[in-house]
């Protein structure tokens, strides 16, 4: 078997980037997504969608499409449809990446070998338990954007939008500027969060990114009833979201909506990292963990690089950013480049990194999501998949429940197919607000391979060695 | 629930849901045309058996899980739409061996 | 912080501590237990649930390193104690339900080993038939052709040859038992300390000084029972305990209904629904890392038992670290230079956890400790490496 000298995983801005660097510095490269275009999640679709049927996606998204031919020129293999589900280091310093792909009628798995990894996986819906969350018709935002980016599908009816962050305000207007009508779009960013935000920095609040923003909001402000300071949200609904129930001020009403679209950004998909031992690390102004890297994007684990949102979210032009600072440092690494080469190749992307990072502590700490809907209470879902309540969680915890881990084992929570993805910020900051401790002290949810599940059958194809078979067959030797 | 924006590249993909004819739009994901045809209820939740839907559509979630072509638990939202397809939904905890095939 | 005192206190939260806490909840003594964090080597954790019977203590050993480099392993009193276990289990379950409620989802109808090629079969038939011959053993075996098996799975890939089946064998959920235990204890009283990894243990005049990541902790007597941590806090009250971890891998595949009627050694559906898969032994230290190949390795089996789960996903899986000694049995260690302290390891701590509980937890609350637990004195292995 060959050994490739680098494999991506994520073909979104980061990853797309990367790969272009290290294939261009004649590193056999292997980039794998587990969908069928590159773009990742913000230009998702960007080599299908048709720009003039669809302009209402804005510049931010049709930027995207700039990054595409280069990569293809470069030379690096680009693996769609590919799911890389674990990873592992070997005696020898090199990676087997282990991943499954074809149709789904014959998709079968394979290791690939490779001296360094990097994994450009980006982020995710951060998890918005709130009761209800569970229904049918409830929906991420991000994930009606994808609808809208790769199929053209707009909301019909009752549609009532509710959260807070940029991404919600963008897909607010995107279904404005589209002719779609919005019930409401419950703003539940907390009381006070723009006098707090507005100090840390300065600079941006002249900047034309804030402009920009400011006038997205201004023209949903302008297009759609805006409810502020929204606390208290639930969905109601028997088999389905039939409404809304929220708080304003001492006010409270419900909506009815067939379609609830919630959001309260994204954090970083750390499934990949956290399973093949790379160290992470409480972001407390984000709210979640992110693998700790230098600023090369280099791991706990050596060899194993994060480049883009997966090492904290900053957003698309930082993750193209990172992803060539993280190729120019594993061409490095891979004897391709002279350290000098590295360095003076970098500081044009530190000065576009540090240019997309302007304003990026004003937004977290704008949009930082109001505590109740981070730690919820009661009957409240926390672990969707095994359907554990936040007061499970809470009550065991207080009991000296030891952490996450222990939590898993003694409810389930984490053990269902999304592995946490959805329940390992809520379980880790109720136990943090149940025993009096930070969040950083209690810990993450271990990830466990195989990251996203493939079949037994899938499993049993890859090829198994001497070493493995004496392992488990039992039976006399 | 969903509405398509007029958008005249697109091919139509003719798919049945539950045994009902369908015209899905090339490029479309399964849980794309399922939204697209009005559905909310993909499934029901295995731990509960309470009715559940797509969450995420990027593939975390795992809330998406229908029956397709005969296959159960089959992610719609990471799954391209196919001419011909056959999608059945509301679909629980499956059965397997000899009990595969009987209906919950 | 201010120390903590205790009459007993037991180190080390996984299923031989907790079982053996459980044990002596009631008796009128003041207990701690001691475990470590969130993050630990814990094999209560990354088991498979098995109460298994047949074959343990048999003349060949089970444990493949020990066979492999020639020591003897035969320890017929080992059988005698596995099957004492598993018949107390019942009253076990009763009890921690009682107790506190959680159903540890007991299943005890029998256990299939299958076979996967006649020479297989012949091997493993000749072994079980002996071990079921062995004094004192009061566990029967039977040897089952391919319909044998047939009549009891559903399903069977054309490569099953035959199985062993033993009517004592079964299942529960051991993450439940761990919690069981854990609450048990809590409820009788037992102070349940997490986060308290003991560092040094000081014997004093009559009494035992613990220091722990949490502050100190006194007690009277001391039970060390944390599994591979035993190995190194042992000798700090005079006992040997030859620990050494040995790497298994467990799969776990979605809900499916349920199709199995009773576990096989190596696959099983819980009570949730999810089938498990467990197997692999390897001596890689303290890794815990998982090895796909050894996983593959493992699906291709249980696809070849099971045909039709192969389009089954697998949602998860982990490697977790066997608590061995030399010769694979468990090991009872009381000490003589320290009276009042204690030691306990082994390697099947869900199966012996009725026997932890009800039968050797009270030999630690005794003024002497009894006979009948000398042939799992750690004194054997010395024997053998003077000999
Ligand atoms: C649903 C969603 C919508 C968003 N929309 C916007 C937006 O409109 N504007 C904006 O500024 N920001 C948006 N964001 C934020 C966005 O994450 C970043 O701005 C940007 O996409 C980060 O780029 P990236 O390269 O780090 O990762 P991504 O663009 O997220 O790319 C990661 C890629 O990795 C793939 N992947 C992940 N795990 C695996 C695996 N195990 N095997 C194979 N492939 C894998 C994913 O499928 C994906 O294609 C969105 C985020 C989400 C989650
Ligand atoms: C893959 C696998 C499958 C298995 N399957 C079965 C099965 O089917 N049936 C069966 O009967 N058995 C099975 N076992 C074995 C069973 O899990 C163990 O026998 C049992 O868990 C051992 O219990 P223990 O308490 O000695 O060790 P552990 O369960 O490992 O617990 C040790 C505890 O001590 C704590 N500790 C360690 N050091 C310290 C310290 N210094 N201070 C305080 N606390 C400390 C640890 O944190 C941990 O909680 C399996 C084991 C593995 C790995
Ligand atoms: S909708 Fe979340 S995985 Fe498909």
């Amino acid at each position: 078997m060959t050994t490739l000298d680098v494999a991506i995983v994520g073909a979104g801005p980061a990853g797309l980037a990367a790969a272009t660097l290290c294939a261009e510095r004649g590193l056999s490269t292997s980039l794998y997504d587990e969908h069928g275009g590159p773009g990742g999640q913000i230009y998702r679709g960007i080599t299908t969608a048709s720009r003039a049927r669809a302009e209402f996606l804005g510049e931010d998204y049709w930027r995207g499409a700039t990054l595409v031919p280069p990569f293809e020129r470069s030379g690096a293999r680009y693996v769609p449809g590919a799911t890389v589900w674990a990873l592992a280091r070997r005696a020898d310093g090199t990676f087997g990446v282990s991943q499954s792909a074809g149709p789904p009628t014959a998709r079968y798995a394979t290791t690939v070998e490779a001296r360094a990894v990097i994994l450009a996986t980006g982020a995710q819906e951060r998890p918005f338990p709130i009761p209800g969350w569970t229904l049918p018709g409830v929906l991420a935002a991000g994930g009606a954007q994808l609808l809208l980016k790769t199929s053209s599908l707009v909301p019909r009816g009752r549609v009532v939008l509710a959260g807070s962050g940029p991404l919600l305000w963008l897909l607010a207007a995107q279904y404005l500027r589209a002719g779609v009508a919005i019930a409401a779009f419950l703003d539940t960013t907390p009381r006070g969060r723009l006098a707090q935000a507005a100090p840390l920095a300065p600079g941006f609040m002249l900047s034309p990114y804030l402009a920009k923003g400011l006038d997205l909001v201004r023209f949903v402000r302008r297009r759609a009833r805006v409810v502020e300071y929204v606390t208290a949200l639930a969905v109601e609904g028997k088999d389905a979201a039939e409404a809304v129930r929220f708080r304003h001020g001492s006010h409270e009403e419900t909506l009815p909506a067939d379609l609830v679209l919630l959001h309260q950004g994204v954090v970083p998909d750390v499934q990949l990292a956290g399973a093949a031992g790379c160290a992470l690390a409480w972001n407390d102004v984000q709210a979640c963990f992110a693998p700790v890297v230098d600023v090369w994007g280099g791991t706990s684990v050596p060899g194993l690089y994060v480049a883009g949102d997966g090492a904290g979210i900053a957003g698309a032009e930082a993750a193209e950013a990172r992803g060539r600072l993280t190729g120019l440092a594993v061409a490095n690494a891979l004897g391709r480049i002279a350290g000098t080469a590295r360095d003076a190749g970098a500081q044009r992307h530190r000065r576009e990194l540090a240019q997309a990072l302007r304003g990026r502590a004003f937004l977290d700490a704008l949009y930082r999501p109001a505590d109740a809907f981070r730690m919820p209470h009661g009957d409240t879902v926390a672990c969707r998949c095994e359907e554990v309540s936040a007061a499970t969680i809470l009550q065991l915890a207080r009991d000296g429940c030891a952490g996450p881990n222990q939590m898993k084992a003694y409810t389930r929570c984490g053990m269902g197919p999304c592995q946490g993805r959805f329940c390992g910020l809520t379980v880790t900051e109720l136990m943090a607000q149940a025993q009096r401790r930070r969040p950083a002290d209690v810990g993450a949810l271990r990830a466990r391979f195989p990251v996203k599940p493939v079949t037994l059958g899938e499993l049993a194809s890859l090829p198994v060695g001497e070493d493995a078979l004496r392992a488990v067959v039992r039976s006399p030797d | 629930m969903f509405a398509r924006l007029p958008d005249d590249a697109a091919t139509d993909v003719a798919i049945t849901i539950d045994g009902e004819p369908f015209a899905a739009r090339a490029g479309d994901t399964v849980a794309a045309a399922l939204l697209a045809a009005g559905r909310r209820v993909f499934r029901a939740a295995p731990a509960t058996g309470a009715p559940r839907g797509p969450y995420c559509l990027m593939g975390v979630c795992f809330e998406c899980m229908v029956t397709v072509d005969g296959r159960p638990d089959q992610q719609a939202c990471m799954l391209a739409v196919a001419p011909g397809m056959r999608i059945e939904t509301g679909r629980g905890v499956r059965a397997v061996g000899a009990d595969a095939g009987t209906p919950p | 912080m201010t120390t903590r005192a205790y009459d007993v206190a037991i180190v080390g939260g996984g299923l031989v501590g907790a079982a053996i806490a459980f044990g002596l909840r009631g008796l009128g003594a003041k207990l701690a237990l001691l475990d470590e964090g969130d993050v630990a080597h814990r094999a209560a954790r990354g088991n498979f649930g098995l109460i298994w019977v047949q074959g343990k203590g048999r003349p060949e050993g089970e444990y493949r390193s020990a066979q492999r480099e020639g020591r003897p392993v035969s320890l017929p009193p080992y059988a005698a104690w596995t099957q004492r276990s598993a018949r107390e289990w019942p009253r076990l379950a009763a009890l921690l339900r009682e107790e506190t409620g959680i159903d540890v989802a007991l299943r005890q109808h029998g256990g299939l080993h299958v076979c996967l090629s006649p020479d297989e079969l012949a091997a493993r038939a000749q072994r079980l038939t002996q071990w079921a011959a062995q004094a004192g053993n009061e566990a029967g075996v039977d040897v089952l052709d391919r319909a044998g098996v047939a009549a009891r799975l559903p399903g069977l890939g054309p490569d099953v040859a035959g199985g062993t089946f033993c009517a004592q064998d079964g299942d529960c959920n051991p993450l439940r038992l761990l919690r069981a235990l854990h609450a048990g204890v809590a409820h009788a009283g037992g102070a349940v300390l997490a986060g308290h990894a003991v560092t040094r243990i000081e014997p004093a005049p009559g009494r035992f000084v613990l220091r722990t990541a949490h502050g100190t902790v006194e007690c009277g007597r001391v039970v060390l029972a944390a599994g591979l941590g035993t190995a190194k806090l042992a000798p700090m009250v005079g006992i040997a305990m030859p620990v050494a971890p040995n790497k298994g891998q467990v799969l776990v595949l979605e809900r499916v209904r349920p199709f199995l009627p009773l576990p096989l050694e190596t696959l099983r559906q819980t009570d949730d629904g999810t089938v498990l898969i467990g197997d692999a032994q390897q001596e890689r230290g303290l890794d815990d890392t998982l090895d796909p190949a050894v996983l593959a390795a493992m699906a291709a089996r249980a696809a070849r038992v099971f045909p039709f789960l192969r389009d089954v996903r697998v949602v998860r899986a982990w490697a977790a670290l066997r608590v061995m000694s030399p010769d694979g049995f468990p090991v009872y260690a009381h000490s003589s230079a320290h009276p009042g302290a204690y030691a306990a390891a082994c390697h099947s701590g869900v199966t012996l956890a009725a026997a932890h509980a009800l039968a050797l937890a009270p030999a630690f609350a005794a003024d002497a400790w009894p006979a009948a637990m000398q042939p799992f004195s750690p004194e054997r292995f010395d024997v053998r490496a003077i000999a």
